[in-house]
């Protein structure tokens, strides 16, 4: 396979996994906080076909599964239920609440990376530019954040900040957490790309002709730290995906009802017997296929990086 | 020498340093272990206010740093109001078993990846390579936190291993050697857990640095003149290579707490992590701030474990 085609494949794979969440509220048949509190820990619903016509069975009931209804693009006429992936305790579907709790999950990677990226560029163009005090100052600084380990450093930060939020607040809260802890390795990276490029050719000749700084970091400076920044994207957006489902695990992120990959693992977690409900781990198992498309993406980028 | 003095004085300050700021922000967040007591209407506003005097918490900033850091060159790292006891102490054992954990770790893993990286490099483009480079990106993207939760659920399953802790209930009667047993049945998860979390990155750099000293001129003139390959590999290529491993070793130092803190709360185990995520849930800022002390001096120390290695590896260090 060329590097075109795979990153390609890629970006279609992740595409793809992305959509699914973001039209969670056309595909997943229920919404997020809708309880069935007759059905809890049901066993993905078994799909019987009567030629080509789906349907679910409840005893000697049969329920048709009926397309684009109420807006969504499955479902059954009550008292049927379909959960494709089971239920949780509260007879919640999980199918649904795992298109939606990738929502927030994906969404908080996305964005928290975004603001560290944009933190770091920032920071890290003007450290490299600048020098000089600046630079010591930016650098020392970025050394004080690295000196903790990571997840200890996030939740030193989370523990400073209120603990009773409503849920909005926590996912900003959440994002500008994650993103303005991590600035630290991107601007490091940025730095040393725009520290080498001011003294490149072009730039000094630029400098010459009496190019003021603001045209020089923006003409010349800022296309030559493309490239990390986008291979800082592919590494940072699923560490922060895992930064999320980590903090909402511990109780520290996004609360219920509203789910997360991360409280939904908590939830299976606390429920010991999930050897008798094996489905419950779904929002776990729904990260790998995300991690492996950044994997790839990263993996593909680097190596035409360093060739 | 004077480059170990200089990196153990960056070390120190980077110490002062995180302290200085966690005091602050913990000035500055919004309420205390006892801002809970202020909402109970059967507590009166005087006691909550004598209380909070008398563990100092209404004393001016610079005071309580000043103070603190007095008590802590004690070893003495104040009072834990939810535990109720001296936060010392609480924290030894805490300590003890989270260093146990990630040494374990960290050692079995290096034992793992370095033959496997070496494999790896000098077999680069055969079936083996390809076939483990899948396998361990594959592992890569499996989250530990779930390799944990699946973990505890087998061992739960299957009874061959403990649900969680570190001990079984029996464990003060038990004889020395039944003792060491005990523990290491219990920590086997746990460490199975955090090794293979390590293990790809690892690899992946052993298999890289290896790589890069294999196509290296000298490795080529050294084959020339005849030297057999194990030699080759391992008293040549290997020390070249450890310059970057060393500095990995320590850089990962970070990623590896992090991972045994998801682990440790999960898997029950007693170490730093539940400790820190209790003291923040009843918002006992004095093991909070303990902790982060702590695990900052976990990196440094292990940072500087990792310089001293290096300065003692790589002769282009000391020639600086």
């Amino acid at each position: 396979m060329s590097r075109r085609t795979k990153i390609g494949a890629a970006l279609v794979f992740l595409g793809i996994l992305h959509g699914l969440a973001i039209f969670a509220g056309f595909l997943a048949p229920y919404p997020y906080a809708e309880q069935h509190r007759e059905f809890p820990y049901l066993p993905p619903t078994r799909i019987h076909w009567s030629g080509l016509r789906p349907f679910v069975q409840d005893g000697a009931r049969r329920y048709p599964i009926q397309f684009f209804v109420h807006g969504r693009l499955v479902g059954v006429e009550a008292p049927g239920v379909i959960f494709l992936l089971g239920s949780d305790a509260y007879g919640r579907d999980l199918f649904s609440r795992l298109l939606y709790g990738g929502r927030v999950s994906l969404l908080t990677g996305l964005l928290a990376a975004f603001l560290s990226l944009g933190l770091g560029l920032a920071l890290g163009t003007a450290a490299g530019f600048h020098g000089g005090w600046l630079d010591q100052i930016l650098m020392r600084a970025g050394e004080l954040v690295m000196a903790l380990p990571w997840l200890y450093l996030l939740l030193a930060v989370r523990a400073f900040l209120p603990l009773h939020i409503t849920t909005v607040q926590a996912f900003f809260l959440l994002i500008v957490i994650i993103g303005g802890v991590g600035w630290v390795r991107p601007a490091r990276m940025i730095r040393g790309v725009v520290l080498s490029a001011r003294e490149r050719g072009f730039v000094l000749a630029a400098r010459g002709f009496g190019a003021s700084d603001a045209y020089l970091i923006r003409r010349h400076i800022l296309p030559l730290t493309l490239g990390v920044v986008l291979t800082q994207a592919t590494v940072l957006i699923p560490q922060y995906i895992l930064a999320e489902v980590a903090l909402s695990f511990l109780g520290l992120g996004v609360s219920e009802p509203v789910p997360s990959w991360g409280n939904m693992l908590a939830e299976a977690q606390q429920y010991h017997a999930l050897v008798a409900h094996g489905w419950m781990l779904a929002p776990g198992l729904a990260i790998i296929p995300v991690l492996l498309g950044y994997l790839l993406l990263a993996d593909t980028l680097l190596e035409s990086r360093n060739q | 020498m004077r480059y170990i003095g200089r990196r153990l004085l960056h070390g120190f300050l980077l110490l002062v340093g995180v302290s200085v700021l966690s005091f602050v922000f913990a000035d500055l967040a919004p309420g205390d272990y006892f801002s809970e007591l202020r909402t109970n209407p059967r507590v009166s506003a005087e006691t909550v206010a004598a209380l909070r005097a008398q563990s100092g918490l209404d004393r001016p900033l610079p005071v309580r740093y000043a103070a603190w850091v007095a008590s802590v060159l004690r070893g003495d790292f104040g009072y834990s109001l939810a535990y109720n006891s001296p936060v010392g102490p609480l924290l030894w054992g805490r300590v003890r078993a989270t260093l146990l954990l990630a040494g374990t770790a960290t050692i079995l893993a290096w034992l793992m990846a370095l033959p496997l990286g070496i494999w790896n490099a000098t077999a680069r483009g055969k079936w083996g390579d390809s076939v483990s480079k899948v396998v361990l990106s594959f592992l890569l993207a499996i989250p530990e936190l779930l390799l944990a939760i699946v973990f505890l659920m087998l061992a739960v399953e299957s009874g061959y291993f403990p649900a969680g802790g570190m001990v079984s209930p029996g464990w003060a009667s038990l004889n020395g050697p039944e003792r060491v047993g005990d523990v290491a049945w219990h920590l086997a998860l746990p460490v199975a857990v955090l090794v293979l979390g390590m293990l790809p990155t690892l690899v992946r750099h052993v298999r890289a640095s290896m790589a890069e000293a294999i196509d290296s001129p000298f490795a080529l003139s050294a084959r020339a003149q005849g030297i057999p390959r194990r030699r080759l590999l391992f008293r040549h290529l290997l020390p070249a290579a450890a310059n970057q491993l060393i500095s990995l070793a320590g850089f990962s130092l970070g990623t590896l707490l992090s991972a045994s803190l998801l682990i440790e709360v999960v898997m029950g185990w007693p170490g730093l992590g539940p400790l820190f995520l209790e003291a923040i849930m009843a918002r006992d800022f004095a093991v909070v701030l303990a902790v982060v002390m702590l695990s900052a001096s976990f990196l440094v120390v292990g940072n500087l474990l990792a310089d001293i290695l290096l300065y003692r590896m790589d002769p282009r260090i000391r020639m600086k």
